[in-house]
């Protein structure tokens, strides 16, 4: 569905992303997953395009999605989940999803959506009314989820979606997660959290230093040696 | 009682004066907020939405229509340049440091006031009646029928501009760029299109501003925009630079104080105390009336 190919990204002089190509297909969730200023932002944001490519290819389904305006990205099926959240802070949190469905026009058909992602997430139908940035930092990831699911994707990137959350709202989001994916959500997952990363994941590949280093079936990754010894700390 | 009825005088003044910078410093601050420019070109939009008037109001005349149809044809001018200014000028300047395009800014201003100078001389030529003049008298306070038409064009125009902002799927979206750009184009906006409607609207409201500043004060000349814009400027950091009920609250004390200050002090010293002004809010609450106080989000 998602493929990405001989990746190369620079800031300025400096060669971020060596390299890397992955795949995602339809109904998985592929987990990207490295330590801090490994690439996997960097790599999310090109695939979305807020960060230009030095060189490669990114396909969504066979569209070259170099080849169009990042703002258009959306209306072909792919959102993206920032990292830090990144919600509109000064609008409500209705505001906030509604400008998820920005692309769209079917009232009636946002309406339902609207339905679908109060019934994941019923703390943001409390606070519909409240703004973005008096929730707490799990109330804004949900919002940030619920926002980028009023697109209507195909398919999710999520950015560090545990990311200064408490281990019992970490478990929540992932949960979540899994409840998506389980409803037919494809999902291309970026974390620190190596081993909830790992443990939710059909796939997985490790970066470091902009290089994919290890890919695979994630059951194995989590029991590989190296991976338990480099991420998560056995 | 006499007394009391040039106290009220001065404050229907202020408020008039004060709509005027209102509107002007909506311009101010809605681009601000959507690309983090002061565009210090924005004071000269109302020059050339004065001469558009200014040499509309004959045409309009001859062809039989109301002079005040100027409004709407100077809103499309300035509008149109506006949207010019920020393709040509700013939007390759986009990523480029802020201070980069804050001189361009100044550059664009100067361009405007020679050009204008050039095209028309430096001289100032009389601005004609666009709206009849009556006087009203409310138990001995007296007042013009401009100084109502500006207070009443204000308000609503500034109803309108909160209504669409609010309440419209557009107006939402600039408040969505203006609060994270990256994130925007996530959710589909196209920033380019948004900006581009700020600068509309913002230079549009600049139009409204010069018909109703020029019906109060009737001359029109290049450099006109400078000082009234500079104003408006000191009036939207007041009400706190990005927010859109900060530039019309601004506005309307920085009018009344410069009118106040006109009757019971000194006109000399009108100035000089507005000025005082923005000197005291960049000292005291450099994020203005409305504004918070955070650190700038890096």
């Amino acid at each position: 569905m998602l493929k990405v190919e001989n990746l190369n990204v620079h800031y300025g002089a400096i060669h971020a992303i060596h390299g890397v190509s992955l795949e995602v297909h339809q109904g998985e969730i592929v987990s990207l997953i490295g330590a801090n200023g490994a690439g996997k932002t960097t790599v999310l944001h090109t695939i979305s395009g807020l960060k230009k490519a030095t060189s490669g290819t990114v396909t969504l389904e066979g569209l070259d999605l170099f080849s169009i305006d990042p703002h258009k990205i959306v209306q072909h099926g792919m959102a993206h989940v920032p990292e830090g959240r990144r919600i509109f802070s000064e609008m409500t949190v209705m505001e906030n999803l509604e400008m998820g469905a920005y692309i769209r026009k079917d009232k009636a058909g946002i309406d339902a959506d609207l339905e679908k992602i109060f019934h994941y997430f019923p703390r943001l139908r409390e606070r519909s009314k409240q703004l973005g940035g008096t929730l707490s930092g799990g109330e804004q990831q949900m919002l940030a989820i619920g926002r980028a699911l009023m697109s209507q994707p195909k398919i999710l990137l999520m950015d560090e979606p545990s990311m200064g959350l408490s281990p019992l709202l970490v478990k929540e989001i992932f949960h979540i997660i899994g409840q998506l994916n389980r409803d037919g959500m494809t999902i291309l997952l970026v974390e620190q959290n190596a081993k909830m990363a790992l443990s939710i994941a059909n796939r997985a590949y490790v970066l470091e230093t902009g290089n994919v280093v290890m890919s695979g079936n994630a059951r194995e990754l989590l029991e590989d040696d190296k991976v338990r010894k480099a991420y998560l700390g056995a | 009682m006499d007394g009391f009825v040039i106290f009220i005088n001065q404050i229907i003044n202020g408020i008039q004066v004060g709509s005027i910078y209102a509107l002007v410093a909506l311009g101010y601050t809605m681009v601000y907020g959507i690309v983090k420019l002061i565009n210090f070109a924005h004071g000269d939009f109302i020059m050339v939405g004065a001469y558009v008037s200014l040499f509309s109001v004959p045409l309009l005349v001859r062809m039989g229509v109301p002079a005040w149809l100027c409004i709407v044809l100077a809103l499309a001018a300035c509008a149109l340049l506006g949207v010019v200014t920020e393709r040509v000028a700013y939007k390759p300047l986009r990523n480029a440091p802020r201070i980069t395009a804050l001189i361009t800014a100044i550059a664009v201003s100067l361009l405007l006031e020679n050009l204008c100078m050039l095209l028309f001389s430096s001289s100032s030529k009389p601005f004609p009646t666009v709206f009849n003049k009556s006087i009203f008298n409310l138990g001995g306070v007296q007042f013009n029928s401009i100084t109502l038409i500006t207070i009443v064009l204000s308000v609503i125009s500034m109803i309108l501009l909160q209504l669409f902002v609010k309440k419209t799927k557009m107006g939402k979206a600039m408040r969505a760029v203006s609060e994270d750009g990256g994130a925007s184009i996530l959710m589909g906006i196209n920033s380019n299109t948004t900006i581009s409607i700020t600068f509309a609207i913002g230079s549009g409201l600049a139009a409204i501003a010069a018909v109703m500043y020029c019906s109060a004060y009737p001359q029109v000349n290049p450099y006109m925009g400078s000082m009234l814009g500079l104003k408006a400027f000191i009036a939207a950091v007041l009400g706190g630079i990005g927010i859109i009920p900060g530039a019309m609250l601004g506005g309307f004390v920085i009018g009344l104080v410069e009118s106040l200050t006109k009757a019971y002090i000194s006109s000399q010293l009108a100035d000089a105390v507005v000025f005082g002004i923005l000197i005291i809010v960049l000292l005291v609450k450099p994020t203005g009336i409305l504004g918070k106080n955070i650190g700038e989000k890096v």
